[in-house]
């Protein structure tokens, strides 16, 4: 499902000296549907550059990547916003939503945003949010004024509620409770059964070690910062 | 897909001066486009040249009309121009009144775009006006007032029913949360995204608030001294900026 075939990242930082910082060489990694892998390596070592590359967020110098058809690194604007809609979900630590909107609204709006009907999309949303534990009198509120877990909880309703066949899963039980952290778990592991291809950066250990089929040391593929 | 609209080299000098040159683009269906650049960028010398308020010095501007398919409407007939700028675009001014008529009550606004692509039943112009007016959150008792005694909030929210009512397919934005404070920015926001979605909508909007490309636009176009130096999907412009002048554009936001 996502095919990563020797990608390298260079940051060029013009207004710093033109300072070169190459963060990536050579990097390759496959994963199948119903495969749960993990980035690991060290803070700095390129776990979330490379989630990025995978998303289209950061541009690839070189390589390839491809998720479902489609080559990330060589697609056009609309292709990559039509595969973020239909095809490759991403939760990533923080929430960034526009001030005002209520969080039942954020959370159906991938939904909304592929043609579902509103009473599907919201009833959606609603199941989500039981699930997730946030409490109803918050459904109408903005997220923005939320705590820190109750955002992430937001975050993860939201990236769940479209059924991606690819998702990219940046520290998803970070700053949750035991009994949320187990739901999210939950819900991971379900939607490996049905078949998503998922990529994770996880500190959370035993999560990893429970959800995962296998490791990806992004250190291999760091270069030598000593030259 | 055919591209809604589909831009070629335009050009536009002030003398010697470049306001903008160089500017090629494919705009699909439903795509929001931002522009972003300082004052002076030339972004709003670009937006007036695709709107057909300037006429350019070089470069095409195709646009996919209902009847025709693709037509350059930088050598179309100024009727023609006239007409598809009442049928098939709108134009959000930054400031509301240069968008609204000031002496017209807010039904009478929304009313006259109807007018113009020939609606004549006074019932049915009026019900419309009502139903805009409650979609961008004006209420319906507020209908005979004029755009004078609205905030500046609403008055760009009434000027975005004007242009909206007539059901286009393409809105050019120029600056259009600029100078309204940032709660009702968000209100506005929110609205202009909720509309985008549901009408299918395509636009271009420009605009120095990074913030607001965040939100708003699928696809960013950063301007420097009337050329286009980057481009690309919005969060990939805004988080892995590649151009020595953006990196600087992004780093001197204030994080709040």
């Amino acid at each position: 499902m996502i095919t990563v075939e020797n990608v390298s990242k260079t940051f060029t930082l013009h207004n710093q000296g033109a300072a070169e910082i190459s963060v990536m060489r050579d990097a390759s990694l496959s994963v199948a549907a119903g495969e749960c892998v993990a980035l690991v390596g060290a803070s700095g070592a390129g776990k979330s550059t490379l989630m990025r590359m995978i998303y289209g967020n950061y541009l690839t110098q070189s390589g390839r990547i491809m998720v479902g058809d489609l080559d990330v690194v060589t697609a056009a604007p609309r292709q990559v916003i039509q595969l973020r809609r239909t095809t490759l979900g991403y939760v990533s630590q923080f929430l960034r939503v526009v001030p005002r909107v209520s969080t039942l609204d954020v959370v159906a709006e991938p939904l909304l945003a592929t043609g579902s009907d509103r009473d599907h999309a919201m009833q959606r949303a609603e199941a989500l949010l039981l699930r997730l534990n946030i409490p109803e009198r918050l459904w109408q509120l903005s997220p923005t004024t939320f705590s820190g877990g109750e955002q992430q909880r937001v975050n993860i309703a939201r990236g769940f509620a479209y059924p991606y066949p690819a998702l990219l899963l940046d520290e998803p039980t970070a700053s949750l409770d035991p009994t949320n952290r187990a739901t999210v778990l939950e819900m991971i592991l379900q939607a490996k059964a049905r078949g998503v291809a998922i990529i994770g950066i996880f500190h959370d250990h035993a999560a990893r070690d429970e959800i995962c089929d296998r490791e990806f040391d992004v250190t291999a593929f760091t270069p030598d910062r000593s030259v | 897909m055919t591209p809604l609209l589909q831009v070629e080299g335009i050009a536009k000098m002030y003398g010697a001066r470049i306001g903008c040159t160089d500017v090629s683009f494919d705009l699909f269906p439903g795509e929001v486009m931002g522009v972003v650049g300082e004052s002076g960028s030339g972004k709003s010398t670009l937006l007036n040249c695709l709107a057909g308020h300037l006429q350019p010095d070089a470069g095409a501007v195709c646009f996919d009309t209902r009847a025709e398919g693709l037509r350059d409407t930088v050598t179309m007939s100024e009727p023609e121009r006239r007409m598809l700028s009442r049928t098939d675009w709108a134009f959000v001014h930054q400031h509301a009144r240069d968008g609204l008529r000031m002496n017209v009550s807010a039904g009478g606004n929304v009313g006259e775009r109807l007018m113009a692509v020939n609606a004549r039943h006074y019932g049915e112009i009026r019900d419309k006006a009502i139903d805009w007016l409650g979609r961008v959150e004006i209420s319906a008792d507020r209908i005979d007032d004029r755009p004078t005694a609205f905030s500046g909030g609403m008055q760009q929210r009434l000027q975005i029913a004007r242009n909206l009512v007539t059901g286009p397919r393409l809105v050019f934005m120029d600056e259009p949360t600029g100078g309204l404070d940032v709660s009702v920015q968000a209100r506005l926001l929110d609205l202009l995204r909720g509309l985008v979605r549901e009408m299918g909508l395509s636009a271009i909007i420009v605009t120095h608030d990074l913030a607001v490309v965040r939100l708003l636009a699928d696809r960013l176009m950063v301007m420097k001294d009337g050329h286009v130096i980057e481009s690309g999907l919005t969060d990939q412009v805004l988080d892995d900026p590649q151009h020595a002048y953006t990196q600087l554009l992004v780093s001197s936001v204030l994080q709040v």
